[in-house]
């Protein structure tokens, strides 16, 4: 595919959720300053070409499972920052009620199983939930997003396997932004092309810039027609890199400034501003004008969650079971 | 109608009557399909219902528990078995941090009716790492439910409770349970979670027996008769949710307490039991609670060795007659 195969509304849709993910990080870590946030926040700063391409390339009614730096996955699969918002600021209009916070934003009617606090912890259930589609006859996708510290989990490992030799419907979805928390890739991998590991489970392993959403949403979209035709699970490798820290206040002394500086200088929504631009698919103010609706959008989720009512102390016990509200203390 | 089954029968029982019922569920695990697993309690599942249902799988508990959880959180009733209790623990961050908390995490949400069969206790020399019996762990994890049947009526109504529930569901099955035999009915029927079985009626003391362990507290309990002591016997049959009011009535009658177990003693679930009964109901005592249960060591391989180790009949009978000639 080139760009030219792409409809101008497509890729302005492509930028527009890269600009709103990266905007939210940033005004959701001015929030946790400011007070709005109470918990701890793992941006994907940098990773936006990795969500967007690959949950575009996805149906509404396929579903994916995210991890600890999973705003972007939720973003980029139709999660509503409002809602977001209020989850981060723990108030009862957000997803979970206030209950889960970053690492466990989940919307069911989009196919958002869940944020997960455990690295590779989604690994398995993304590959349940393909079992299911698999059993039904149903022609739905499971994707999980992971990072390269999760390929050296086991979780990883026996769901690979399930997914290789029941030929499952998933994708398993692999941020290589090459840290494992503060510890570098070499220090905890072998092999630097992550994909290899897909051949001892028998299905492709494929490698793209994780910094070129194009390239990432036509590798989810090859791999996402080959689940659906029933031939087995993809992985595809995302070649990227996160701006911040594994958390917010990480000191990041395990990396140097000229690498970052390296890497900021592909940056994956410049690139494709650039891009647009050069093809004379978009101009500079219309990529603005995205800009501008995504401040606005931000406003308002702010807003929305500070304007929000804070849960009941006692809705804590609620929601433990379908059938109690939490009241036995036995 | 009824006819006398065994504990293993009604459990096949169980899965192949939801499998019929509803085409959501399905059995995966460890040598469930031709085989029809390690202890025979799948045995012609697959003949009846074939591969996709009764599905063989890789020996990766962390996995297939995993799976299960990811089926049922998109509308499937999986019900997984754990060849092993021991083995558990392959799977404990999908059974602790994921399906026990997803409903929670997603401010209650997220369905999930998975059930996991895993199969406890100490079958004879079978060493350190096929005999635990772990379920007083996983009562320290809100957002599981724990059943331990005891016998072939209980692990039917129970297990066919636990396929049609919404929360996941750890369902504990002592391998020395599966030859025993019992009445169950020809017709279906379901048994509600969180309500006690009283086993056999009497006023000297509570004998509280959680799952593998009840044929000895009933033998134990007629030993006692013989020397005219009549003891209740309870069965929790579900730890979570616990039945506390049929255990507190028990206690204001009898005004004594032991809890029988095959679960190591420290921290065990008899510990907890004591605790509530302790809270609840601490006036009526008239002697300590006392618990029965298998000593703080890994279990042996050699069989005098293990026998020492596990709770005997004797050892019930002897904490009834102290806790009944006991002096405040």
């Amino acid at each position: 595919m080139t760009i030219n195969d792409y409809s101008k509304e497509q890729l302005l849709n492509f930028y527009h959720r890269m600009v709103l993910i990266r905007e939210f990080e940033l005004r959701a870590i001015n929030e946790r300053r400011a007070g709005l946030i109470p918990g701890f926040i793992h941006s994907c700063v940098g990773q936006e070409a990795t969500a967007v391409g690959a949950c575009a390339a996805l149906q509404t009614d396929d579903v994916i499972t995210s991890t600890h730096r999973g705003h972007g996955h939720l973003i980029a699969k139709g999660g509503d920052p409002k809602f977001m918002m209020a989850e981060l600021a723990a108030r009862s209009t957000g997803y979970c009620g206030g209950k889960g916070g970053s690492l466990h934003m989940t919307d069911f009617d989009l196919g958002i199983l869940g944020a997960n606090g455990i690295v590779a912890g989604g690994i398995p259930m993304a590959t349940g939930a393909a079992l299911a589609f698999h059993m039904r006859g149903e022609k739905r996708v499971a994707l999980a997003f992971f990072g390269d510290g999760a390929v050296n989990e086991g979780a990883f490992h026996e769901a690979a396997n399930l997914a290789g030799l029941w030929k499952l419907p998933v994708i398993f979805f692999c941020e290589n932004n090459l840290y494992g928390e503060g510890t570098p890739q070499h220090k905890q991998a072998p092999i630097t092309d992550l994909a290899i590991r897909a051949e001892g489970y028998a299905f492709p392993g494929v490698i793209v810039d994780g910094n070129d959403v194009l390239a990432v949403f036509e590798a989810t979209q090859t791999a996402a027609v080959r689940a659906r035709a029933g031939d087995g699970p993809t992985f595809i490798e995302g070649k990227t890199y996160r701006y911040r820290g594994h958390y917010e206040g990480d000191p990041m002394v395990y990396r140097s400034k000229e690498e970052l500086e390296q890497w900021r200088q592909r940056d994956p929504i410049t690139l494709f501003r650039q891009r647009l631009i050069e093809v004379g698919l978009a101009t500079e103010a219309e990529c603005d004008t995205i800009t501008g609706q995504v401040f606005d959008t931000l406003d308002e989720a702010v807003q929305f969650a500070a304007d929000s009512p804070q849960p009941e102390p006692i809705s804590a016990l609620e929601g433990v079971y379908f059938d109690t509200h939490g009241g036995s203390v036995y | 109608m009824s006819r006398r089954i065994t504990f293993s029968e009604a459990l096949r029982e169980a899965m192949a009557e939801e499998m019929s019922r509803d085409p959501a569920v399905f059995v995966m695990g460890e040598d469930v399909g031709a085989f029809g697993g390690v202890f025979g309690v799948t045995a012609g599942l697959h003949a009846e219902f074939g591969d996709e249902r009764v599905r063989d799988t890789p020996i990766s508990e962390q996995g297939i528990v995993g799976a299960g959880l990811g089926a049922a959180l998109v509308g499937m009733r999986p019900i997984v078995e754990v060849m092993f209790a021991d083995f558990v623990t392959v799977a404990m961050d999908q059974v602790v941090n994921q399906a026990a908390k997803a409903r929670y995490m997603s401010g209650g949400k997220a369905n999930v009716p998975l059930t996991i069969r895993i199969v406890n206790g100490a079958p004879g020399s079978a060493a350190a790492q096929h005999s635990q019996s772990p379920e007083g762990w996983f009562m320290n994890v809100p957002g599981l439910k724990i059943v331990i049947p005891a016998t072939p009526y209980d692990a039917k109504g129970l297990l066919k409770t636990a396929i049609r529930g919404e929360d996941p569901v750890l369902f504990f099955e002592h391998k020395m349970l599966y030859a025993t035999k019992g009445e169950v009915p020809e017709e279906h029927y379901t048994i509600p979670f969180g309500q006690a079985a009283i086993r056999r009626p009497g006023s000297e003391a509570t004998l509280v027996a959680l799952g593998g362990v009840l044929p000895k507290v009933m033998e134990a309990a007629q030993q006692l008769a013989a020397r005219g002591l009549e003891v209740e016997v309870i069965d929790p049959r579900t730890l979570v949710p616990l039945d506390t009011e049929a255990l507190v009535e028990s206690l204001k009658k009898t005004h004594r307490a032991i809890i029988v177990h095959e679960a190591h003693r420290r921290a065990g679930p008899g510990a907890e039991i004591a605790a509530i009964l302790a809270e609840l109901a601490i006036g009526y005592l008239d002697a300590p609670i006392l618990r029965v249960a298998t000593k703080n060591v890994p279990f042996p391989y050699h069989p005098e060795l293990e026998n020492y180790i596990l709770p005997k009949v004797d050892d019930i009978v002897q904490a009834v007659e102290g806790a009944v000639k006991y002096q405040l």
